[in-house]
Parts: structure tokens; sequence; C-alpha cells
């Protein structure tokens, strides 16, 4: 008997070759391919007067340096701008190579190619640049003093101003019984996925054709971008994302100069040509995220109800803007989180600054928007001596106000509105989960004993599924295997095996007998990527819609052969049989051999399907007009807009008096995204969301000098937190508010857990030691100082 | 992050390395573990000519526990060392220094006497050398010689090596079993380099009469500190607790006076002022944790 697969907890199908070294990576995939090496700018800006490679020219095994000015005409023009905005008044994007000038250390200056990596760096070292150094903008304020600048045509530095408003803000504020104005920080981090960016390009001279491999997350548009620039026809060019080591948004951008770069030397130089970025390389090459300065006026009632907020704040893109305003635009609408805000201005300024440029990681806006609007309520709270789930609760959307509109338009260019969920269900949850009630009586006792306990909440509600569109393409062999495809490409979420769940109920066959091919532009050709927690909402309905088309067409067939109504038909076991009676049965191989009217047979099987094999309708066609051969379907979701997933976090901190060095002891997570294809997948997610949302608030920064050195480009100095540093035992309930939107009444789980970090630990940190935690991340040498300031009067 | 071409040689004995060095002179560079060597040869942030890999060299794998010291060849792993229990009890604080050298893997391939000539100013070993007033024994184109610690170390990342020698093992001295020691550091991550560290040793009396360690007293007391200067150089704290019982130790003066000959710098991790409290708490907290160690294990 066939039991239902959607919402168990079954495990991952790639877990056994990904465990086992079995995995297909970019690099595994390079085999006697040249290699690339890319000479960086040292330097921040700077003009770059003369490049001199003749020291390199006898390095063994060297193959070939290109300079911008080496290249053809098609390729020294600046990179697209992948997500244009009408705001967006001032766009740059960079050069596959600089030309003539760097606006960040670690651009792409020279290419070189030789017959092995070793070789390459050899050569990148005795190419000698000659560098005029400019005065580097670093720090988002700096650039909007705007004393110095990124780009000589562009005075202000900045590249975009955006203004969303609702109700009367400014009104509502001025009129309100108490106002409150503040300044948060927060810095950057970065993706830092496991498996660093890398590209592989085999050209087949003879055939025209170029396929390519690459760790991408959206790889049916690298092979667009990649065919646009080249001036190759779309049908010439093939792109795969094997197996990909982690993403985390970084490698939602595209195309980088070497994913340009490296398959047309592979057209000119006529041999493979591999690209496999180090560490170091990708800590200044590869993008970052999250740098903003928020400033916040609120107007708030006694009870704590907010009654109008203005929310501005200055986003720091870094050097170039090739995604646009996604990051900060989210940031401006997520950070109304799960209250019913009314009156509300947001207002932000997208500066450029000499670093590697701002694109979405792991939450992408979400964690700045969420910090915001969390301190905010911890900041109302202590004003009016309220509880902090209180003021939460008198501001929070009823279950009955949905679908919720705010007003505001959000980064799909769609209305912001909610569509389901149960936040004040969620929140009695969490503090029935955390013991919030209980914990001022626990806090007050390890007072006594001299330890600083404090406990902090965050929410969040997170768009996901966000369009345009995403394909399925199911498929019965003619041996009963199931072959599913869609284009989005997997990082190790688990999409092989969620997506198997689904179509094995669907047609009723054993998950081992689906076989799921992402990330395959020759399966799959239209497509457009893994971001914003979408690939479960989107191609998980589309392989649903795919699925039911073959079980449409699998009901005729067995209809027509068992000359039974196909009411009476069920999907059992990699059967399609006779309800109430099982031995009236077809096995959907043998359906998938006679939706193929064959000339030849290659075996018993196949000869049912030959002409002679028994009477048919001489007056019909074998195949029917608007049939096609085959037991397969494609099909497409569409949403009309995102999907709202929600969550809430608390954490219990201990913060040692002394050192000021901070302990987490209880991690507790609320979750609600929907109906759960695979609750142990979703946890997944969330486990690995806190453990990034840890090193984000805890540990890591990107630590730039006034000179716009990186100063940590290692995991030597850029700390991302090991197993000992995430918390043990995080418990997870999970809400299920279906979605409205969708068939499956899913939503995303990818980022939720990295969402409330910031916020969280600020809130606990700060109640753990009385003061006012208003930028992150935080170290313990930071909160030292912070302790000892908040000691000392005032010297002014 | 491909390391430059250099020479590769493998001797299988101490004179064909010390030999092989001497012939790379200051373009000689040995491979023990290799976990410092390797990653700075692939950053590019050292070329040396000649990579002389001792790994295969016969008798340098021993540790040798006696009455006096504890002596560790130079291809001993830290963790060999770290689960050797001989010379963790012959000397205490080898265990409590080694468990806090960054990660098992990585004390599976480092080598203790390459973490002491790589003299690393967060380092945990050097710190523990200087401690017991240890020695590197030294073999070079013209013999072999002993270096004491601390002045074995030099500066940062200096050790007192010239060029064509090589280290073949170290030796610490044990301990009288009425000294105490611990060993207390606070890294941002576990198994990180620390922001500050310190290790102490706190000589006592012993208990007087039958293990009663309320009459225990202090009779001498040292610290060495790790990250906040760029020498693993000793305290004496002497002065400041000779004559305290152990049970209920004083520490402010010794920290005050311990503090005020730090010279910390701030780096992304710490300010310099969060490095010298920082120090000052460990080692309070150090010294007691040394001190009743000492009297239990006498009392045993």
């Amino acid at each position: 008997m066939t039991t239902q697969l959607f919402g168990q907890s079954i495990a991952r199908k790639e877990d056994r070759r990904l465990l086992t070294g079995r995995g297909r990576f970019v690099d595994d995939l390079a085999h006697d391919a040249w290699e690339v090496a890319v000479v960086r700018s040292p330097h921040a800006h700077a003009r770059v007067r003369d490049i001199d490679v003749l020291a390199a020219l006898d390095v063994d095994d060297l193959v070939a340096i290109y300079t911008f000015e080496d290249l053809p005409d098609r390729m020294r023009q600046p990179l697209p701008l992948l997500i244009p905005h009408p705001a967006l008044t001032a766009p740059r994007t960079q050069f596959v190579l600089a030309n003539g000038e760097v606006n960040h250390v670690g651009e792409a200056v020279v290419l070189v190619v030789a017959r092995t990596r070793y070789a390459a760096e050899d050569a990148v070292d005795r190419i000698r640049v000659d560098y005029e150094v400019m005065d580097p903008v670093v720090g988002v304020e700096v650039a909007a003093a705007a004393d110095r600048v990124v780009h000589d045509e562009i005075p202000d530095n900045v590249a975009a101003h955006l203004v969303q408003e609702i109700g009367d803000p400014r009104a509502a504020i001025e009129a309100a019984p108490h106002r409150l104005s503040f300044r948060l920080d927060i810095e950057r981090s970065a993706s830092t996925p496991l498996e660093t960016r890398g590209v592989l390009a085999r050209w087949d001279a003879d055939e025209g054709h170029l396929r390519l491999y690459s760790s991408t997350q959206a790889p049916t548009s690298v092979r667009a971008a990649v065919a646009t620039i080249l001036e190759l026809d779309f049908q010439k060019v093939e792109c795969i994302a094997p197996d990909v080591g982690g993403g985390f948004g970084v490698k939602i951008m595209h195309p980088w100069p070497e994913e340009v770069l490296v398959p047309w030397a592979a057209t000119v130089l006529g041999h493979d040509v591999s690209y496999t970025e180090d560490r170091r390389e990708h800590f200044v090459a590869a993008n970052h995220e999250r740098e903003q300065v928020q400033h916040l006026d609120v107007g708030f009632d006694d009870d704590g109800r907010i009654l109008g907020i203005d929310f501005t704040f200055l986003h720091d893109h870094g050097a170039y803007i090739p995604y646009g305003l996604i990051v900060p635009i989210i940031t401006s609408t997520q950070f109304l989180g799960p209250y019913a805000i009314t009156d509300y201005r947001v207002e932000f300024t997208s500066l450029y600054t000499n670093t590697v440029p701002v694109t979405p990681y792991r939450g992408a806006g979400r964690p700045q928007g969420c910090f915001a609007m969390e301190r905010l309520m911890d900041k109302v709270a202590a004003e009016l001596d309220l509880d902090r789930v209180a003021v939460r609760r008198a501001n929070l959307i009823q279950p009955d106000q949905f679908p919720y509109e705010f007003g505001l338009t959000f980064q799909d260019g769609r209305p912001y509105t909610y569509d389901s969920g149960d936040f004040p269900g969620s929140m009695d949850t969490l503090v029935d989960l955390v013991g919030w009630d209980d914990f001022p009586a626990r806090q007050a006792a390890a007072r006594e004993e001299g330890r600083l306990l404090g406990i902090g909440l965050a929410t969040y509600v997170e768009g996901t599924g966000v369009g345009p569109y995403e394909g399925g393409h199911v498929l019965v062999e003619p041996t009963g295997r199931v072959q599913v495809a869609t284009g989005l490409s997997s990082q190790g979420q688990g999409h092989e095996t969620v997506f198997a769940q689904i179509v094995a109920d669907i047609l009723g066959v054993a998950i081992d007998d689906v076989e799921v091919v992402v990330g395959d532009s020759s399966r799959m050709q239209y497509a457009v990527g893994t971001f914003a927690s979408r690939a479960a909402v989107m191609s998980g309905n589309a392989i649903a819609k795919a699925a039911h088309r073959v079980r449409e067409r699998a009901l005729e067939l067995a209809s027509a052969a068992l000359e039974v109504d196909p009411a009476d038909l069920e999907f059992v076991d990699g059967q399609v049989r006779v309800a109430g009676s099982p031995d009236t049965a077809l096995a959907l191989k043998m359906l998938a051999t006679l939706s193929n009217p064959l000339r030849y047979a290659f075996d018993a099987d196949a000869a049912a399907a030959t002409q002679f094999a028994g009477p048919s309708d001489e007056t019909r066609p074998p195949v029917a007009d608007g049939v096609a051969p085959g037991l397969e379907g494609t099909d497409f979701y569409s949403p009309i807009r995102s999907t709202f997933a929600n969550g809430m976090h608390a954490v219990v901190v201990e913060v040692d008096p002394d050192t000021s060095d901070v302990t987490i002891l209880d991690y507790a997570v609320v979750h609600d995204c929907g109906r759960l294809i695979n609750p142990a997948i979703v946890a997944g997610q969330v486990h690995g969301g806190v453990g990034q949302g840890v090193g984000g608030a805890l540990y890591e920064r990107m630590a730039y000098d006034e000179h716009g050195q990186l100063l940590n480009a290692s995991f030597m100095d850029f700390l991302m937190p090991y197993m000992t540093e995430v918390p043990d035992g995080i418990r997870i309930d999970h809400l299920e508010t279906p979605s409205p939107l969708n068939p499956l009444g899913i939503k995303g789980a990818g980022e939720a857990g990295v969402i409330p970090s910031a916020a969280v630990f600020a809130a606990a940190i700060e109640d753990a030691v009385g003061v006012p935690v208003d930028a992150m991340p935080i170290s313990p040498s930071d909160l030292h100082h912070l302790r000892l300031a908040a000691d000392r009067p005032d010297p002014t | 992050m491909k390391p430059p071409p250099f020479r590769y040689v493998a001797p299988r004995t101490v004179d064909e390395a010390v030999t092989a060095l001497a012939d790379a002179g200051v373009g000689g560079k040995v491979l023990a573990g290799g976990q410092s060597l390797v990653p700075l040869l692939n950053m590019r942030l050292v070329a040396p000519s000649t990579i002389v890999d001792i790994n295969g060299v016969a008798g340098l794998d021993a540790i040798e526990v006696d009455d006096d010291a504890v002596v560790v060849g130079a291809t001993v792993r830290h963790r060999e060392l770290e689960r050797h229990p001989s010379a963790v009890d012959a000397l205490p604080v080898l265990r409590q220094a080694l468990v806090l050298v960054a990660h098992p893997v990585i004390r599976n391939r480092g080598t203790v006497v390459g973490s002491l000539v790589h003299a690393d100013p967060a380092a945990e070993l050097p710190a523990v050398l200087a401690l017991v007033g240890g020695s590197v024994t030294l073999v070079g184109p013209d013999g072999r010689r002993e270096v004491t610690a601390p002045a074995c170390f030099r500066s940062a990342m200096e050790f007192d090596l010239r060029p064509g020698e090589l280290a073949v093992a170290a030796t610490f001295p044990r301990l009288p079993v009425t000294t105490g020691t611990a060993f207390l550091e606070l890294a941002r991550r576990h198994g990180d380099y620390a922001m500050a560290g310190v290790c102490v040793a706190v000589d006592t009396s012993g208990p007087v009469d039958g293990g009663d360690r309320d009459h225990a007293t202090v009779t001498g007391a040292r610290a060495v500190f790790i990250g906040v200067s760029d020498t693993p150089t000793p305290i004496d704290l002497g002065p400041h607790l000779v004559g305290q019982s152990t049970t209920s130790l004083d520490t402010d003066a010794a920290v005050e006076a311990a503090r005020s000959g730090l010279a910390p710098t701030t780096d992304i991790h710490a300010t310099a002022d969060y490095r010298r409290h920082l120090a000052g708490v460990l080692l309070a907290r150090a010294l007691v944790a040394a001190a009743p160690t000492s009297v239990a294990t006498v009392a045993a």
C-alpha cells in the first residue's frame, strides 16, 4: 500500500551521495581543463596606469594573459544591470576586467590562463600593474558626506533614493502621547558558502556548442547572460549547475566576470577552461551584504500601540549595484513584520562605497528590517515599562484580517499583502516554548548568584515564493522510473527529496523510483532561479501540476485499455488499478509504453505498442490530434504575488559579568511556513539559519579599514561560527497555516532561521546587562566597552 | 592559494636534515605538522626555496618521561602528548594547555616542537615552556645546543634558531607536586587563538597536617600570558601572594601588578584595553583554579 509521503520526515535522497563523497561539484568535472587565475586590485580605489606582463611570459605552462584591451568589443561593455528600477537613477556595474579604474580591493584586472592553477598563480605574481591610488570611500556615512566620490560622474555617491509612505506618519507621530527617536547600526557579513564560486566551460568547435558548468543558483539565467554577451544562440549554450556546495544568496548574482571570461577563453583557446575561486578571493571578489545605518522615529500610545513610524536608512551597496534595489526594498517592507502598522514612511538612500558590492545574502535585507522593528518594540516596552510580549501583542495583525494589505510595493513589484498567518497563536506558542512568563524569576535567582541572564524575542514575516514562475517536467520511463526536472538549482536544500515526495504521491509510485534533476538547462530551459525561499513554492507547485498532467494522461490510457470509467481508477504501487478490484490493473510502465505507438520493438513490453500487436481503431491516427507521444507532462506555476511565511524566535543568554562573553542557554523557534512537505528538512533549514544567524549576531563582520582593505579575508579572522558556537537543542514548534495562493498550500522556509538573529540577541544581551544594544554584531570586547561607557557618567 | 615552486627534501636522519637545511641557508624551512607552514605557503606569505620534510626522520617521534622532565621529540603531535598518560600526569599543565590548542583535527597533525619554534605570541605551548623553565634542543652544522625559555623566544614569531638548525626536542622540567597549575584563555570561538590567556603556577607549602587544605599556604607564584605581549615572559607574583592561604586567595594586588606589565594591542577582535582587562580576570580565576588543585593533589 502506498502511504502519503507529503508531510513525512523521510530521509533525504541526496544525502548518500553527498555524505559519501560522491557529489559532483564543478571542480570535480574540470579534469584536464586549463585553469585561470585573476590579478585582483590590491587597492580600494585607483586608476590603472599600466600593466606589464613581460615577466610572466616565461612561466612554464602559461597559456594566455588577457587585459581589458585584449577583449573583443562585446566583452568591453559593463556587465548587465540585472534588476532595473525607476528609482535607480545612477546605476553602475563593473566590467569583466578593469577598464582603467578599480573600485574595490579584489576587482578583476587581468585574466591568466595556464595549464595548472599553480602556474597561473605564478604568472599572477609576476604581472606588474601600475596604479594611481585615489582616496577611497569606506563606510556608508562617509559616502553620504560625499567629500570624496567612488564614480567621478556621481558626485553624491547616490545610486538610488526611494520613499514609500502609507497613511500620515508625520502627523501620527506628532500627535502621539509618546515618541522615541534612535539610531541603529548593522555591519557587513557574507554568505561564505563552503564551495566557493566555480565555472567550467567546454567548447565544441565542431558543433559551435558551449557547455557551461557553474556553481550558481540561476543556471538558466547564466546561460542567457553568457549567450547574449558571447553572441551565441541560446540553443547553442547549455548551462548546468551540478551539486553546489552552498549558495546562501551570493550565487544568485550572475554573471560574474569569471562566468563570462572563462567560456570566452574556452572558445578562443579551443580547450576546456575552468575557474575555481579560492577562499581568499571569495572574501574580496564575491559579494557581501547587511551594512546599514538606520534612524527611526516612532509615536505610540500608553499601551504600546504603534501610531506612526518614520524609518530612514542609508544602505551601503558597495562599488557597483548589479542586483538593483532588492535588498533595501525588502528591508523597507519586511520591516513591518507581523504588525498592523497603518502610518508608515520609509526612505532609503543606496550609496556607493569602495568595497565589495552588496547583493542578497540569506535573509536579503530582512534581518536589517527585523532588527529595526524589534529593537523599536523593545524600546517602546522599556519606555512604558511594559512587558515586551504585551507590546507586541498590542500590535499584531489578527487572524481575521487576512489578506492584510499594507498599501506598499514589494520586491516582486506586486502589492505587499500578507496571505495568511496566525500571529497571536505563534506568539502564545513561543511564550510557552521558551518559558517567557517564568523567566523573571529565573533571572532574579541567577542574579543572586552573580550570574547575568537575559531573554529576548523577535518576530518576522518573510515574503517567499517570489515569481515570476518556475516549471516542472515529469516523465514516466518505459521502465517505470519517473524522471522529474525543474530548472532552478540546488545548493543542498533537499530539493531532490521534497520534489520526489510530491510526485510519488500524485503518481502512486515509490520514492526510490522518482529521480529529480535540477539546474540543467537542457532538461528545463525555462526557469528563474533559487532565491527568496522560492524553490519549494515555485518548483514544488509546478512539478505537482506537471505530475497531475501525467496522471490525467495515464487515466485516459488506462481507462481505454481496461475499458473502465477513469473515476473508478486509483494510483497505487506503481499501478493504475480499479478501486476495489486490484487485479484489474495496468502498470504505469506499461502505460508509458502504450503512450508511445511504436514501429520497432526492443523488448517484450515494447512489442505491445507495435502496429500488429492487437486490434486498433482504424478510423483514427495512432497519435490523436492534441496529444503527444509519451507519458509525460510539463507545466508552470506563476503566482499572483508572494506568499508570506512567519516566525518568532526567543533566546536566553548568559553574559559573563567580568569578561562580557555571551553564552547561549536556550533557543526556541516557532515557525509557520504553511503545509510542511518534509518537517525534518524544514527543521534543518531552521537549524542552519539559526547557526548562520548566531554568526551574524555574535561573530561575523567584514572588517574594512579606512583604506578599504579587508582585514579579515580568511576563515581564521572572519569568525564563522563552528558547531561549538551554535546552540544545542534548538527547540522548534511548527504552526501550519496553509497559503491560499498555491495548490499545495506551502510557503518558503529557506531563509527563516537567519532573519531575527541580530534582533533577538541584541534583546537578550540588553536584558542581561541592562544597557541598550543598538549595534550588531557584538563581540565581548564591544560589550565590555558598552557596559563601561554606561557605568561612566558622560564626560561632557 | 597554491604555493610557489619549491624544492622538497625528505631526509631519513637528523644529519641529512641538517645538511639539507644548511645547503638551503635562509631559504630552508622545516615541514613537520604543517599546520602553520602550509597555510602560509598556500597564501604565498612565505616562499622558501627548500622544504625539508622531517616526518620521515628516525628517532624524532618519542615522548620520554623521567623524574626530572618530559622530553618531546620534534615530530610528536599535540594529540599524542595530550593523550600520553605519564607525560600529562608528570606535568598536568601540558594537558591543561594542549586541550586549548586549536581543534582536535589540527592537534592530530600539528607538532609540539613546531609550535614552540613558530613562536606565535598567542600560542599556548611557548607559555608552558616559559612557565616551567624548559628548553629546546637544536642541532645544526656546528653541533648541538640547548636554548632555554623564555630567552629563546626572541620576539613575536622569532625563535632563537639559526639557518641550518633543526629543533629536535623540547624538554619540559617537572614541577614539584606541591605546585599547582592552571591554563585559562578566552577565544572568540572554541579553538581560535585567544584574545588573552594565562598559565600560572602556584607553589604551596602543601597541607601541614594530614591533608587539611585550610592550612596550605602560598610560597611562590608566577604567570605567563599569551596574546597580550610579544613573548611569553614569566611574571613573578610571589610578592603579592606568598603567605596567603590557598583557599582564600586575594588576587587583587597580583592582578593589578600583572596588568600594568602587559602591552596588548588592538585588533579586529578586541581592543587593547579589553585584552588587558580580560588578562587580569583570567589571572584571578587561574590562580584560584591552580591553588586548590595543588592541595588536593598532595592530599590525595
